[in-house]
């Protein structure tokens, strides 16, 4: 396949996301295109700008629109027990495992809204490891990270939450863990009381703790294949020996630069698992 | 948009460089008698969209694959795209093909009720190739694909459609002539020769 040459449009895409890099510091550079394209052409049509060289100097001098222009660019869709299979896997397959240790921290990065890491919270208090692990839920959209200390979600969301959560083998029920008020379930604040969420960028961020496990899904996909390891460096460099990787149905490591440093642990829930030797 | 508005279709095209597929109410019946016609050894890379419940993992990639002289995967992300291989989309995502001929899938919105979404395939695949691309809009009982194989034919590309009056469906096939009235309206006996003809050219 010849790539095309630069059109004017790509040169506006690229001065615009260098624009952003530089005054606002996100950096989507290293963002996968195809599907970053498809955003900011959406973004671009919704500021009514005829071309990215406007939406540029609107996001430059308007500081009201990057953030309106922020979240077109980061993808929040999650759901709770997304793919019960993967849950499944972890409370069969890897549970016994994070039993051997007294005390456990788990990362969610690019945790969104809190789905993920209300699931894992959950799982946990179903399987006893609660009280001894710490959860870390990271990502880099403030809007996001404050829905997720609020645990706050529609109502009409529960019954696809509450199929999953089943399916992923729960060994209570959803309706223990919410209050239904005002057409929004409000999750039982004693889920959280070991969680800590924070800004940390997979981009241009260092690693912060040591953990026993990493759940990142339908993160990477929004990567290119540069950013994809770094990101996997950092969760190779976080993990503990033997700790690990939780990616989503599709994003493999078999791509990745560091590949050879994890095994396939439960192959068809993209589980994997760190090397015992470094 | 009229014929006028697309570029013309030159005599001695350029090297295809991906055939994109779009299929929905009717795909297994019209796949059916498109994909096992493709010799082994094709040199274009194939990649389809079928609109496939959310939930359930597809059994499209396994059932071809049992069909097909060409390897047939599910894609996954940044897979690079080779010949001869038939790339399904999997549930739930969307399929796009990058610049540097890497699949990419995308948790995004759905796309007129679609995830995954034919026109994002034809799109992507439209800004990663231009006049390579070959879009071919089946059988289905929606409006997808239609943006997506005007786009495809804007970049100077390849449209092909499957007759209305032979689709078990009508509606997707009309959607998509209708924005690209310039497109090949071939049976999909015609398809399947037309897309084998790419590959001849190729070699």
């Amino acid at each position: 396949m010849t790539p095309k040459p630069e059109s004017t449009d790509d040169i506006e895409l690229r001065l615009l996301l260098e624009a952003i890099a530089g005054q606002y510091h996100y950096d989507f550079r290293g963002y996968s295109m195809a599907s970053l394209t498809r955003r900011l052409t959406q973004a671009r049509d919704h500021f009514g700008c005829r071309s990215y060289s406007r939406l540029q100097d609107l996001v430059l001098h308007d500081p009201t629109a990057f953030p309106k222009l922020f979240s077109f660019l980061t993808v929040q869709v999650s759901e709770l027990f997304r793919d019960p299979a993967y849950f499944r896997a972890l409370r069969e397959q890897v549970v016994p495992h994070l039993r051997t240790y007294p005390s456990l921290k788990v990362w969610v990065a690019g945790c969104s809204a809190g789905e993920e890491l209300y699931s894992l919270a959950i799982l946990f208090r179903e399987e006893g490891l609660e009280d001894r692990t710490l959860f870390y839920g990271t990502d880099i959209n403030p809007e996001a990270l404050k829905k997720a200390e609020a645990g706050v979600y529609e109502l009409d969301r529960i019954p696809l939450f509450t199929e999953n959560h089943q399916k992923s083998g729960g060994k209570s029920s959803l309706s223990d863990y919410y209050t239904a008020a005002y057409g929004a379930a409000v999750f039982d604040k004693t889920l959280r009381k070991r969680a800590v969420f924070s800004d940390h960028s997979l981009v241009s961020d260092a690693v912060f703790a040591e953990v026993h496990l990493v759940s990142c899904r339908n993160v990477l996909i929004y990567f290119d294949r540069e950013l994809q390891d770094r990101a996997v460096g950092l969760f190779k460099d976080s993990l503990v020996r033997k700790g690990f990787l939780g990616l989503g149905a599709k994003e493999s490591l078999r791509f990745s630069a560091h590949a050879g440093a994890f095994t396939e642990f439960a192959p068809h829930e993209r589980i994997y698992q760190l090397r015992g030797a470094r | 948009m009229t014929a006028a508005n697309h570029p013309p279709e030159p005599e001695a095209r350029p090297r295809a460089g991906a055939v994109v597929v779009g299929a929905s109410a009717g795909a297994v019946e019209a796949l059916s008698a498109v994909l096992p016609g493709l010799p082994a050894g094709y040199p274009l890379p194939v990649l389809v969209v079928v609109h496939v419940p959310p939930d359930k993992p597809s059994a499209m990639a396994d059932l071809f694959r049992m069909k097909c002289a060409v390897a047939v995967r599910e894609a996954d992300d940044k897979e690079p795209v080779a010949p001869g291989t038939v790339y399904f989309a999997p549930p739930d995502y969307h399929l796009l093909l990058g610049r540097n001929g890497e699949l990419s899938l995308s948790s995004e919105e759905p796309v007129l009720f679609s995830r995954p979404s034919i026109d994002v395939l034809f799109e992507s695949a439209a800004d990663a190739l231009g006049p390579g691309v070959v879009g071919v809009v089946l059988t289905g009982a929606n409006a997808d694909g239609a943006a997506g194989l005007r786009a495809v034919r804007a970049a100077g590309g390849t449209a092909v459609v499957q007759d209305p009056a032979t689709a078990q469906a009508a509606a997707m096939p009309r959607a998509a002539l209708a924005a690209c009235p310039d497109a090949r309206v071939l049976t999909l006996d015609q398809i399947a020769a037309f897309l084998r003809g790419l590959g001849d050219r190729h070699d």
